[in-house]
């Protein structure tokens, strides 16, 4: 793999920033951009992977137990997942809330 | 045996396109550049050029289509000219900042409204920034040279960029001149094949044309900016060999009678050939002027137009574009750019004119040197004078 983009100087940089090797985009921490964050009250959660479906970054995996989670280093905060949870699980929180 | 023919530029700046042997061309007619493409279209159909030839839907598929053939490594070839320019414009930065050696020749014609089709120089300025080498020549046989080195620089590994060649709309390219057309072989032996360093394959497959955050955004621009800059030492050696295998040399400033004179006439284009005609009849008279003639609009040519103004003391630059509301036209905000933090300082004076192919006569540049030299003295309010309108 080459250098993280964040330690790239000029001179690192491919003829017309040619991307040589598959998978560079998983770099990319799209997570930055978001303002609200996914919240998730995993009882109600009934494993049917709908948000997994809707989910246009396509961040939404299983965790360990089996639930549907959305890895927020690629999370934008978009919201689509909440609203199509039909059991309530996900309820989005502004990014300050703890 | 090369042999001078008496033929139209614009066909033969085709006829040096065909000799350069382009893999493709993509094109939109616009007047005054339709020759061009016409001229290559019935090469292409007659078989006399092994190309592929794709007639677009307009210059914005035009200059698209050309970033996908110079993407796989083809030779690539389009003109275009005003409109047409401005229509290709959201492509152009592309095609540089992707690092795709195009080859454009620009018929210079002036940009609407009003309508004109006659020669100035809004177009080419008007994507002054967009990261292309730009070389302007003032007569067919530069036309000529200059299309078969613009392939040379463009493909060259250490430069990697577009090149447009401009020459003025109907002054040049609807013209008969004695033009040298050269030898093939001698062609083939200047100009190496194009070998694309990362052309897109499937057996080696890449991404192009990715996005930047801004974390890198900054780092590629300056890389591009690097790289235009240093291509002017390519330049300089394509031109020192053209000069060396085909007799004629080029400079990015070209000089006439400029060593040591007073008062400096700077012009681009083919109106420069009229000017150098006044130059001629006031040294004649005992004048202390010369003329230079600027090739090479990007990279802009810092080093070399201190070292051609040097020893004078009035620089006057003619613009044929206007640049509304702004400090006078693009090359003298440049030249003055260029000269302002020097030690010495010179007055320059900017006038703008030859718009829209109004003509400019020897008699009408030997008053235009005489004002600039009185305003040089007495000063102006202006930021520009605006030469030849009628009160």
């Amino acid at each position: 793999m080459a250098k993280p983009e964040s330690e790239m100087t000029w001179r690192d940089m491919e003829i017309g920033n040619i991307v040589t090797e598959p998978g560079s985009a998983r770099q990319y921490e799209s997570g930055t951009w978001r303002s609200q964050r996914p919240t998730y009250d995993f009882k109600k959660c009934i494993k049917c992977g709908i948000c997994q479906l809707f989910c246009p970054e396509g961040c939404i995996e299983q965790n360990k137990d089996g639930n549907f989670e959305a890895n927020l280093f690629y999370c934008k905060g978009c919201g689509i997942c909440a609203r199509e949870c039909w059991p309530r699980v996900i309820k989005m929180v502004e990014e300050e809330e703890k | 045996m090369t042999t001078r023919v008496g033929v139209e530029v614009s066909i033969a700046v085709a006829d040096a396109v065909k000799m350069c042997n382009a893999e493709v061309i993509a094109a939109y007619p616009i007047t005054p550049q339709t020759h061009i493409v016409e001229h290559l279209a019935e090469l292409v159909a007659n078989g006399e050029l092994d190309a592929e030839y794709i007639p677009v839907e307009s210059e914005h598929s035009a200059m698209s289509a050309c970033l996908g053939s110079a993407a796989s490594g083809a030779r690539t070839f389009t003109a275009t000219s005003s409109q047409g320019l401005a229509l290709m414009n959201e492509v152009l930065p592309v095609a540089s900042g992707m690092r795709l050696p195009i080859i454009m020749a620009v018929a210079n014609r002036a940009l609407s409204a009003p309508l004109s089709i006659w020669a100035d120089h809004s177009d080419m300025m008007s994507v002054r920034d967009t990261g292309w080498i730009q070389i302007i020549v003032e007569n067919g046989q530069q036309a000529v040279d200059n299309i078969i080195c613009a392939f040379r620089i463009a493909e060259d590994r250490r430069v990697l960029l577009p090149v447009m060649v401009h020459l003025d709309g109907f002054n040049l390219t609807h013209v008969i001149e004695p033009i040298i057309l050269p030898e093939q072989s001698e062609v083939n032996a200047f100009l190496p094949t194009n070998k694309y360093p990362l052309p897109l394959n499937p057996d080696k497959p890449v991404a192009m044309g990715g996005f930047a955050p801004p974390v890198i955004y900054t780092e590629a621009k300056w890389a591009q900016e690097v790289c235009i800059r240093d291509s002017k030492e390519v330049i300089l050696a394509c031109w020192d060999e053209f000069g060396k295998v085909f007799g004629r040399q080029y400079h990015p400033v070209e000089k006439y009678h400029s060593d040591g004179a007073k008062v400096i006439l700077l012009t681009m284009g083919s109106i420069s050939e009229t000017a150098s005609v006044a130059i001629d009849e006031m040294r004649a008279d005992d004048e202390n002027v010369g003329q230079v003639r600027l090739r090479l609009w990007r990279p802009f040519p810092f080093e070399e137009l201190r070292q051609a103004v040097k020893d004078a003391e009035i620089v006057i630059v003619l613009d044929r574009a206007i640049s509304l509301g702004g400090p006078g036209g693009p090359v003298a905000s440049e030249v003055k750019a260029a000269l302002y933090n020097q030690a010495r300082r010179l007055k320059v004076v900017a006038f703008v004119g030859a718009l829209g192919g109004r003509d400019i006569t020897v008699a009408g540049f030997k008053n235009m040197i005489k004002k600039g030299i009185e305003i040089a003295r007495t000063g102006s309010k202006n930021e520009y004078e605006i030469y030849g309108v009628r009160e």
